[in-house]
């Protein structure tokens, strides 16, 4: 019998409540090492403060998280050395050059070998004649491009990416899509995914955990997702949870 | 303590004022327009008192750089902290592999590297303009100094620790906290003018024992080490009140969920 893939974020009953509101209701998921898995949710389904937990900007109400089988508040900045993320809302300092600002965050992390990583990175983005350009002036998908070299400039086991290819043009998410995924596949980086693109998402990610009013209420493969729900893609099925203004009941038919 | 990331963190800052024609004029500007001011108001009163007066152009320039060595030091830790909020950068900071205390000390030393470049362009143009050398109070100037310094991060920290629990909201505060505590400090008069209600609260600062004590060493030309003493040992309050509030205001921070809300919505 095949041996399971390991996992290498546990996360138990995770729960957040801010000032008397549910944000993220009792969640559990695992994550197996290099898979990519997707969140799905209409906006203040919980999301990104899940996502902010696990990166810890968030200390939940209750609940645990395991990363790489540590606690996660007690080994925080061992298991920070191993991961890293980007997110849409989140800039480099406009005014450093885009070396600069790489060079910064690889010496945080512990990068050997600083430059050529940098210069790989670079390459691999297709930014590499951006290296000596201020940060402050580059394109939104340029920006993005240079979140993303931040982001794997530590070549991290587990990849948290909050609507990474929100902004960009439909070129560039491309380009943005095909670099993770072959990323991922040869490094075999776990990756966690927020998008309101479901295309990309039915495109990217191996599972996808569905959310909504802080609970997970479906979890599968895209194609699984959309069997149980009857729809023609993930976009409709979305849809269809979003308005039904109910929280439907994992294992319940919708 | 990973030295590291200190320095890392510290040459960031250079980095960014490298870049930056309005951050470093920043730096030399408003210094200069106090001196600038003071010096010749100083001289002016000087004037009008007919001699009468000998020691107060030195009384005030003293103070008035010393005093800016306070200011320069919380906002060195103020303003560092304030670029990663400006620039949206603080969640990618807190999610790297850097403790509080590796940030703040990185704060802490750019600090020190904006004082110290302020301090000798004060110090020249007053030997230029007023013939004032701030070393003609000797070897006091190195605990004066010292205890300014230590001040200025705990006043920084504790500002800080206030944006951090109250958002952005609470930026202006990055300016005004130092001058809710000058007029207690008595930095251009003695303690002995203020009223009787003011005294108390005034000599809990430990500003004022530098202020105080810079006053003696002119007049007297003798070092006053109670007044040392008594910066030493509220400095030393200060600023393990000012970690304490930090700690706890980020913890809170982490459970209010505001962390994440400079960036990340």
């Amino acid at each position: 019998m095949p041996r399971a893939p390991e996992a290498i974020v546990r996360v138990q009953d995770l729960t957040k409540v801010f000032d008397g509101l549910t944000a993220v209701d009792h969640v559990s998921f695992s994550v197996a090492r290099g898979e990519i898995v997707g969140m799905l949710g209409a906006n203040g389904a919980g999301k990104t403060t899940t996502l902010q937990m696990l990166l810890g900007l968030i200390r939940p109400t209750s609940g645990r998280i395991e990363i790489f089988g540590q606690e996660f508040e007690r080994n925080r900045i061992a298991i920070l050395r191993r991961i890293n993320f980007a997110s849409v809302g989140v800039n480099l300092p406009l005014n450093l050059t885009v070396e600069q600002n790489l060079w910064v965050f690889a010496r945080l992390y512990g990068v050997q070998n600083v430059s050529t990583r940098i210069d790989d990175l670079l390459h691999l983005s297709e930014i590499a004649h951006l290296r000596r350009a201020v940060t402050g002036k580059l394109s939104s998908g340029e920006l993005t491009r240079l979140n993303l070299c931040k982001a794997l400039l530590n070549c991290p086991e587990l990849l948290l990416l909050d609507e990474p290819t929100a902004s960009l043009d439909p070129d560039i998410a491309d380009k943005v899509r095909k670099w993770l995924r072959q990323t991922q596949r040869e490094q075999g980086i776990a990756m966690i995914f927020t998008s309101h693109n479901m295309r990309e998402i039915e495109e990217v990610c191996d599972r996808v955990l569905f959310m909504q009013k802080g609970r997970v209420i479906a979890e599968g493969t895209p194609t699984q997702i959309i069997a149980r729900f009857g729809t023609q893609n993930l976009e409709e099925a979305f849809i269809r949870i979003a308005r039904s203004g109910e929280v439907v009941a994992e294992g319940n038919d919708p | 303590m990973n030295l590291r990331c200190v320095w890392v963190l510290m040459l960031r800052y250079v980095f960014i004022y490298r870049r930056s024609t309005v951050r470093l004029l920043e730096v030399f500007f408003w210094p200069g327009v106090g001196l600038l001011v003071w010096g010749y108001v100083t001289r002016f009163i000087q004037s009008a008192g007919q001699g009468e007066l000998p020691h107060f152009i030195t009384f005030l320039i003293g103070a008035m750089i010393l005093w800016d060595i306070l200011f320069r030091a919380q906002q060195g830790v103020v303003l560092s902290f304030l670029e990663d909020v400006w620039s949206r950068n603080l969640p990618n900071i807190f999610c790297a592999p850097v403790r509080l205390r590796e940030y703040i000390l990185a704060m802490f030393l750019f600090g020190l590297l904006r004082v110290g470049a302020a301090l000798t362009f004060l110090v020249l143009l007053a030997w230029v303009l007023y013939h004032f050398s701030l070393f003609t109070l000797g070897f006091a100037l190195l605990p004066f100094i010292a205890n300014l310094l230590v001040f200025g991060l705990a006043l920084g920290v504790i500002t800080v620790a206030i944006i951090i629990r109250f958002g952005q909201g609470a930026e202006p505060l990055a300016w005004a906290i130092p001058f809710i505590i000058q007029p207690f400090a008595a930095v251009f008069y003695p303690v002995s003018i203020l009223p009787a209600a003011m005294q108390l609260p005034s000599l809990a600062i430990p500003g004022t024992h530098v202020f105080e004590g810079m006053r003696e060493v002119i007049r007297t030309g003798r070092l006053s080490w109670e007044h040392v003493g008594w910066a030493m040992a509220l400095n030393i309050i200060y600023l393990g009140v000012a970690m304490w509030l930090l700690v706890r205001m980020f913890n809170l921070a982490r459970v209010k969920g505001s962390l994440g809300k400079w960036g990340m919505q």
